[in-house]
């Protein structure tokens, strides 16, 4: 049995507003299914599952607004025994490791999810009793420590001292989220929606950016890459091809920077912990800004196994998706790298600030026809100024100066992509 | 299709891309990707619905003659299929 928790979709993430589930209770779900539809900073996300099991229990209820970490839901797996149940749980804890804080109430007292389960008799002590019933706690929620079991005063007074502390930290979090909303009403006019929703993504990039800035000793390398080729294959390219399969410049440059990837590993991951974590694949976060304000990057998953078309496909896909509000939770957590690419909005070369925890930002500017010497001759090229911010505790300049010249390599052959 | 026809298209097809923008109120001689702040996904997005409204097939290479609302308005009359496919 697992509790299915309110995801971290982000450093930056703090809470959630469940606008509805996918699933009933009694339902059936597998890993990667979509079991519910949230309301976050970065709009409406689908958020998916990576148990799988009977949905025995649905906790919380549309309309709610949810700290990261919240129980909405309890995911029976069809062999359900208690050793299974603990340890599930305290791989979830592991792998919930990335800053998100998850609460693990293992002994003590029984958590929600037991609640169905008819009251066992209880052995306790006429102290344990009554104290129990002062403090209002249920008596049979109560792991007893006594002989046979036997709940006595010190267990009693255990679960309350714990009681207590959650109440406390849970106090707390209502008052700093109070503070931040508070905070939110002065930035923004009250009751508009668009305002706030605009707001709070604001505040979620503030709080990324900030992190970034504070905690990750950047370098910055650029590069100058001659784009004839490129251009002139993507030209010949879409001439053959019909309205509807045409490519987009940006698709040659999340390819090349995933193929200069594999051979410049080192780039693609993660900083935790104070050290450096490989990522298992390699998933492209592309940044896409939104007409409303702001920006979210969704990834484009193991783009380094895509095809040209494929990554296309995906491209459109989330471009789509992230402007009418349905991306889902994976896509906006396991970018290995950022890409952002300015071109588009004409500007020459990108400074990029790296989002925690990745490694590294790509950044392209425009193609612009300039000056450009080469084999002793001075031609007019389409130019494309390409940019890496890297997280200097993780790598060194020679590494990325590695990957850019690889991205290059790759760009004037852009046929074998 | 006559000319308030093909704004109709065109305008309409902009509007679910941009829906924010009053298109009688913009600078029809204008950069339309900057009155509007297109990039080229929604520019490529335009073009497909736009085939798949009215039938044409804009080449690549036209895309630089369509700059300003009114040269998309007047490339498309030119080169619209007789019939709406």
């Amino acid at each position: 049995m697992v509790e299915f928790k309110m995801p971290s979709l982000g450093a930056d993430m703090k809470a959630g507003t469940l606008i509805e589930w996918r699933v009933g209770e009694g339902d059936y779900v597998e890993k990667g299914d979509v079991i519910a539809e949230v309301e976050t900073e970065k709009g409406a996300i689908e958020i998916e599952v990576f148990e799988e099991g009977q949905v025995t229990k649905l906790i919380s209820k549309p309309g709610e607004s949810l700290p990261v970490g919240t129980v909405m839901a309890v995911i029976g797996s069809g062999v359900d025994s208690e050793a299974e149940a603990i340890s599930k749980r305290d791989r979830e804890t592991v792998v919930a490791a990335d800053g998100v804080k998850t609460e693990h109430k293992g002994n003590g007292y029984k958590t929600a999810e037991t609640e169905d389960i008819p009251k066992r008799r209880v052995r306790s002590s006429p102290l344990a009793r009554r104290l129990a019933e002062e403090y209002g706690i249920d008596i049979s929620e109560v792991q007893g420590s006594g002989p046979n079991q036997a709940v006595q005063k010190a267990d009693v007074e255990r679960v309350y001292r714990e009681r207590m502390k959650e109440r406390e930290e849970a106090k707390k979090e209502a008052d700093k989220d109070r503070e931040e909303e508070k905070y939110a009403e002065k930035a923004a006019p009250a009751g508009q929606q668009v305002d706030e929703k605009k707001d709070s993504m604001r505040h979620a990039i503030a709080a990324a950016m900030s992190r970034s800035n504070r905690e990750i000793p950047h370098y910055y390398l650029q590069k100058q890459i001659n784009f004839e080729r490129a251009q002139q294959w993507l030209i010949e390219e879409n001439k053959r091809r019909s309205v509807q399969d045409r490519l987009l410049q940006p698709v040659l440059l999340v390819k090349a920077v995933a193929q200069a990837l594999t051979d410049v590993p080192a780039l693609n991951g993660f900083w935790i912990n104070d050290r450096y974590q490989p990522g298992e694949s390699i998933h492209i976060g592309f940044a896409i800004s939104l007409r409303t304000g702001g920006l979210v990057i969704p990834a484009i998953h193991d783009a380094d196994l895509k095809s040209i078309d494929e990554i296309m496909q995906s491209m459109k896909d989330l471009s789509d998706r992230a402007r009418t509000g349905k991306l889902r939770s994976s896509e906006l957590t396991d970018a290995t790298i950022t890409i952002t690419n300015l071109g588009d909005r004409g500007v020459d070369l990108v400074h990029g600030v790296i989002y925690p925890p990745q490694l590294a930002l790509v950044g392209f500017g425009r193609v612009e026809e300039r000056p450009w010497a080469e084999n002793g001759m001075l031609g007019i090229k389409p130019i494309l100024t390409t940019t890496l911010a890297a997280d200097h505790r993780a790598t060194d300049g020679r590494q990325g100066a590695q990957f850019l010249e690889k991205l290059n390599q790759y760009l004037q052959e852009v046929e074998l992509l | 299709m006559n000319e308030s026809e093909i704004r109709q298209v065109v305008v309409g097809i902009f509007s679910k891309i941009a829906p924010e923008i009053d298109y009688d109120e913009i600078d029809a001689e204008e950069d339309l990707r900057d009155e509007i702040d297109i990039d080229s996904m929604d520019f490529l997005n335009f073009i497909v619905a736009l085939n798949e409204k009215i039938g044409i097939d804009i080449p690549e290479k036209d895309y630089g003659k369509l700059v300003s609302l009114n040269d998309i308005l007047e490339y498309v009359k030119a080169n619209a299929p007789a019939k709406p496919v």
